[in-house]
C-alpha cells in the first residue's frame, strides 16, 4: 500500500475547528490495512482538530448534525465509517448545528 | 452507488432521512420542493395576491426559504409579492456578518430586503443587554425582543403573512423543550403551522415538515450562499439539551422527527383537569398525597 493523497473539507461552521480553513489536502501514509473512514476521522482527531473534539466526534464516528459527503454522495450510501478511502478521493464534512 | 429510486436511470447521491429513499440530485430537487408546495396547499397558507414578508436571517434556513418560496412562486403562479424582513439584534461577529449574507439574498432572490435593528426599536443591542444581565436567559430576551421586531416589520411593510424558515427539527426540539420544562402554554402552540399574534399578521411556517438534513443538502447542490455560525449566546441555551436528544434519537430512527410533531399537535391541554392536591390524613394528620384510601386497612 502506499501513500493516499485526498482532500478534506469542512463547511456549514464545522471549519472553526480546524483553523477557519476550509480545504485541507491531506496525505494519508501507507499502512497494511485499507484506511476507512473510521481511521481517518481518527487521524483528523490527532492532525487536524484544533479544539473541542466533542463538537465534531461522537463514539466512533461524526457528532449527530454533522453531515458527510464522499466525492458530492451521501455517505449513508457508501457504509458510512466503513468506507475505503481512494486516491484523491474529497470528504466533505458539513455541520447542520446553527442557526437558521 | 445504488440507483435513484425513481428508477429514473441516474445514479443516487443522497438517502432521504425522511423517508429513507435514494435518489439523485434532480429527483432530490423535484421531491423537496414539491413537499414544500404541498404542505402549502394543503394547510391553504396563502391567499393569492398577497404579499409575504420572508424572516431571514442569511442563514441556512430563511435562504432556502426565500430561494423555494421564489420557484413555486413562479412556477406554481401562486402570485404572491415576496420581501425580505431582517432583524439586527447587534450581536457583534454573529450577526453583523450575516446581514451581509442577507444583502447578497436580495441582489440574488431580487426581492427587496428591510432591515429593522434592536438598537432603533428598543434603544438596545443584545451585546448591551447581555453586558447588563450576564450570560443567562439571554435566549428569553433575544426571542421576545425579536418576535415583536419582526411584527412591527411586518406592518410596516404592510404584508399579509410573515413566513419563518423553522424546519422539521426545529419543531420537534420545540415540542421536547417545552415537555421538559412543562410549559403547557407554549406546547399547545408550537407546533401549529400557521400562528395568529393577535395582531392580524399571521405567521407560517412552509418548512415545517422539512428536515434539517434535506436543507443543508440542498442548499449544498443548490450552491445557495449561507452564513453559518452559532450565535455567541447560544451554548447556554437550554435548547441545546433538546437538540443533542433529538439528534441521538434521529441517529437511531429519522422517522422521530415526524412523530414528535405529530405528537405536538395531537397533544390537548385540559384545561378542566383536577390537579392532585395536599391533604391530610385521617388518622395521624400527615399532609400529602393521599393514596387510594378505600380499600386500605390500616392494621
Amino acid at each position: 500500500m502506499s501513500n493516499i493523497h485526498i482532500t478534506v473539507e469542512f463547511g456549514g461552521g464545522a471549519e472553526l475547528l480546524f483553523d477557519n480553513k476550509k480545504a485541507h489536502p491531506v496525505t494519508l501514509p501507507a499502512k497494511e490495512k485499507h484506511w476507512i473512514i473510521k481511521d481517518l476521522l481518527t487521524w483528523i482527531k490527532d492532525n487536524l482538530l484544533k479544539e473541542r473534539p466533542e463538537l465534531f466526534l461522537q463514539d466512533e464516528s461524526v457528532r449527530p448534525g454533522i453531515l458527510v459527503l464522499i466525492n458530492d454522495t451521501d455517505w449513508e450510501l457508501m457504509d458510512t465509517v466503513n468506507y475505503v478511502i481512494q486516491e484523491n478521493d474529497r470528504i466533505l464534512f458539513i455541520s447542520t448545528l446553527h442557526g437558521g | 452507488m445504488p440507483p435513484c429510486s425513481t428508477k429514473c436511470g441516474k445514479n443516487a447521491i443522497l438517502k432521504r432521512p425522511k423517508t429513507g429513499d435514494v435518489l439523485c440530485k434532480e429527483c432530490f430537487f423535484e421531491a423537496f420542493e414539491n413537499e414544500i408546495h404541498f404542505t402549502i396547499t394543503r394547510a391553504k397558507l396563502f391567499k393569492p395576491n398577497s404579499k409575504v414578508a420572508i424572516a431571514a436571517s442569511g442563514g441556512k434556513d430563511s435562504t432556502v426559504l426565500a430561494y423555494v418560496l421564489k420557484l413555486l412562486n413562479q412556477k406554481y403562479d401562486y402570485k404572491l409579492d415576496l420581501t425580505l424582513l431582517s432583524i439586527d439584534e447587534g450581536i457583534t461577529g454573529y450577526r453583523d456578518d450575516s446581514l451581509e449574507t442577507v444583502k447578497q439574498n436580495r441582489d440574488d432572490y431580487e426581492m427587496p430586503l428591510k432591515i429593522m435593528s434592536y438598537k432603533d426599536l428598543y434603544g438596545w443591542t443584545m451585546d448591551e443587554i447581555v453586558a447588563e444581565i450576564g450570560r443567562k436567559n439571554n435566549c428569553t430576551f433575544c426571542g421576545v425582543f425579536r418576535r415583536q421586531a419582526l411584527d412591527r416589520g411586518a406592518v410596516l411593510l404592510k404584508v399579509d403573512y410573515l413566513a419563518t424558515g423553522h424546519n422539521a427539527d426545529d419543531i420537534a426540539e420545540t415540542v421536547l423543550m417545552n415537555i421538559l420544562r412543562g410549559d403547557l402554554a407554549r406546547l399547545s402552540r408550537c407546533s401549529a403551522i400557521i400562528t395568529d399574534s393577535g395582531d392580524g399578521i399571521p405567521r407560517v411556517k412552509p418548512l415545517k415538515y422539512t428536515y434539517e438534513k434535506e436543507i443543508v443538502m440542498y442548499a449544498y447542490f443548490r450552491k445557495l450562499v449561507y452564513f453559518s455560525t452559532e450565535c455567541v449566546f447560544a451554548p447556554n441555551a437550554y435548547r441545546g439539551h433538546a437538540r443533542v436528544l433529538l439528534k441521538d434519537l434521529e441517529k437511531i430512527d429519522p422517522s422521530v422527527i415526524m412523530n414528535i410533531i405529530q405528537s405536538g399537535e395531537s397533544l390537548k391541554i385540559n384545561e378542566s383537569a383536577n390537579m392532585p392536591t395536599l391533604r391530610k390524613c385521617n388518622r395521624c394528620g400527615f399532609e400529602q398525597r393521599i393514596a387510594q384510601a378505600r380499600d386500605w386497612q390500616v392494621k
